[in-house]
């Protein structure tokens, strides 16, 4: 079963009434209908053109959070062999909001995170919903120290609402882990990438995704704050949520106009869900080619070009 | 009161009447326990509550005055930054914003950058000013603070953070979140540089601020009181749906929890800053080690 989203109706209905159809003639009740059920599914296709040919940012905040969407573990199944999930911080706990481990990527060693949402009501409280706490950036951290010591590359496939604001995730200094986070991207001499698969939230998604080259798929979204935050804060209404989606600039495309991405992975009329394995496979050879670029250089220049990449967002930006 | 006062919108008025020095409000009421301070008192108490001890915030260029000898601020010349790249509004324009914040502060933005000499070893020190949009960082805070990095770079002296945030300018969007890496690329240079970094976390430290270069200090300092956390209160009020414990994200909670290594009380915080930057400055002059503990002229095992 299929889920839709409010703005896809229209499709939903279409869609609809090909099964009805479909499973008329199964049942042998009608005949000839093949013609008229051709016909609808050509027309809810040209419907699911139609609504994905302008989405607007919040449409695409939606489709970005969609439970059907792939998650950062099945990427992980289609992109990564050997994987050898590693797990805790050595100082408090195993959180896996953040997946962590080794594998292959293209035939090379590497090193993986990825945040998770979970699939299930069961994988979701499990992963916390893709929540990190602190002892989730902690063993990020750890698998960063580990990447840099045995010259893996690291890729980060980012997925997280944001980290987990809760009493015990700041006790344990939840800012903390995320700034020391963000230093241990920079500070690798190994290249990193990211890969923005639905939501970039705010801190605890540049935890991760401080790297030399930084991707998102066409339907996801990256910002400073949930537009339902921003919502709350600037205009003391949750429900300004689509102003805020709109106003903040939170889609792939206008975070390529900005400099701020290095590019994006198309996804199929409908979203990534319609057609994951095209998705992952697409998403794979930019990750791949963006790996021959950045091998070729030196240590030090890997360390040296993510620095300067990000001491040069902005300033060429008109006044 | 006449007609003028009347008739005149308030900024031909204060061409007219040039701004009095004296405050309106020459008694400034503790928001702790009320109770009413004679302005002149507290100023000469550090805007520090003499009773209660609460620490009320203080402007930034005061901040400097305070810390360096003789008050003696060479104030950084700060780069200037694209002004509203998201073309955005909310209920008001963030030009307007801007402006109405820049009207209140005489400031161009939320960080200011001076040098000086606290106890005569020189510093780079950034003060963050909450009452400029809550001191957030945009792209003109996240470049002054690359700049005053730089200035110590370039001197080779400690630099000296106060910061004082409600997080990032949400205004700002994705290019705010862009000054937390941004931000540690300059701690970075501090730390390649081998030149102390110390952060003095005031009242009330939050967000993004804390999530990049305020929790990344060789040195974590805190004012007694100050709210210092990742998530605000309010926002984990309705994540968990209970009360939060007493004192909960405040300085002692964070120095109970391992966060921050001292709260030091304003009267204090000179003469603290002035023995770390002594203790962790440059050992040339200060510990000649040859002659505090001299060497063997070979290595006891090369004799043998």
């Amino acid at each position: 079963m299929r889920s839709y989203l409010e703005f896809e109706k229209p499709v939903a209905d279409l869609e609809g009434k090909v099964q009805e159809l479909k499973a008329l003639s199964q049942s042998g009740e009608a005949v000839a209908i093949d013609d008229d059920v051709a016909k609808l599914e050509a027309k809810a296709a040209q419907a699911l053109v139609d609504i994905y040919a302008k989405l607007t940012p919040w449409q695409k905040t939606q489709v970005a959070r969609h439970p059907d969407r792939p998650h950062a573990a099945n990427y992980i199944a289609s992109l990564i062999g050997d994987w050898t999930p590693l797990a805790g911080d050595r100082s408090f706990g195993e959180d896996a909001a953040i997946l962590a481990g080794l594998g292959t990527f293209r035939g090379r060693p590497v090193a993986v995170l990825g945040q998770e949402k979970g699939h299930d009501t069961q994988s979701r409280i499990k992963h916390n919903f893709g929540m990190a706490r602190p002892e989730g950036y902690r063993k990020a951290i750890r698998l960063m120290d580990l990447a840099e010591r045995f010259r893996l590359p690291v890729i980060s496939f980012v997925d997280t609402a944001g980290a987990y604001p809760g009493v015990d995730a700041e006790e344990r200094g939840q800012a903390e882990a995320i700034a020391r986070s963000t230093e241990a991207c920079l500070k690798l001499t190994v290249p990193n990438l990211a890969l923005v698969i639905g939501e970039g939230g705010s801190g605890g998604a540049i935890a991760v995704a401080t790297c030399n080259r930084v991707y998102m798929l066409e339907h996801s979204i990256y910002s400073v704050i949930s537009p339902e935050g921003a919502a709350s804060i600037l205009w003391k209404d949750s429900a300004k949520a689509q102003d805020a989606a709109t106003g903040m600039k939170i889609t792939a495309q206008d975070l390529m106009r900005f400099g701020i991405i290095d590019g994006i992975v198309k996804e199929p009329t409908g979203g990534a869900h319609r057609d994951p394995d095209t998705v992952m496979a697409a998403a794979g050879d930019m990750l791949d080619s963006a790996l021959e670029e950045l091998l070729i250089l030196s240590p030090a220049d890997v360390k040296k070009a993510r620095r300067d990449k990000f001491l040069a967002i902005g300033r060429d930006l008109k006044p | 009161m006449n007609w003028i006062n009347n008739v005149v919108r308030p900024k031909i008025r204060s061409l007219i009447y040039p701004k009095k020095e004296v405050p309106e409000n020459l008694w400034v009421k503790c928001p702790e326990t009320g109770e009413m301070v004679f302005h002149r008192d507290l100023e000469a108490n550090q805007w520090v509550v003499p009773n209660s001890g609460y620490h009320m915030r203080i402007a930034p260029d005061k901040r400097l005055e305070l810390l360096f000898d003789d008050g003696a601020v060479e104030t950084i010349a700060l780069p200037g930054v694209p002004q509203d790249p998201l073309k955005f509004r909310d209920e008001k324009r963030y030009t307007d914003r801007l402006k109405d914040a820049k009207a209140k502060t005489a400031r161009e933005d939320a960080v200011l950058v001076g040098a000086g000499r606290i106890e005569t070893t020189p510093v780079v020190a950034a003060v963050q000013d909450f009452d400029f949009m809550g001191g957030s960082l945009g792209m003109a805070a996240g470049e002054a603070i690359i700049t005053g990095v730089e200035a110590a770079v370039a001197r080779a002296t400690p630099f000296i953070l106060f910061t004082a945030s409600g997080g990032a300018r949400m205004q700002e969007g994705i290019l705010s979140l862009m000054q937390m890496p941004r931000t540690t690329v300059a701690v970075e240079m501090l730390r390649e540089a081998g030149l102390p970094y110390i952060v003095v976390l005031t009242n009330p430290t939050m967000g993004g601020v804390t999530a990049s270069y305020a929790m990344l200090g060789d040195i974590q300092i805190a004012e007694p009181g100050a709210l210092i956390g990742f998530a605000g209160p309010r926002v984990i009020e309705q994540t968990i749906r209970e009360k939060l414990p007493e004192g909960f994200q405040r300085a002692e909670y964070l120095l109970d929890h391992g966060m921050v290594d001292m709260v030091v009380h304003r009267h204090q915080l000179r003469s603290t800053l002035g023995r770390l930057v002594r203790l962790l400055g440059p050992k040339t002059a200060a510990i000649p080690r040859e002659a505090a503990d001299p060497a063997p002229a070979a290595p006891a095992f090369a004799a043998e």
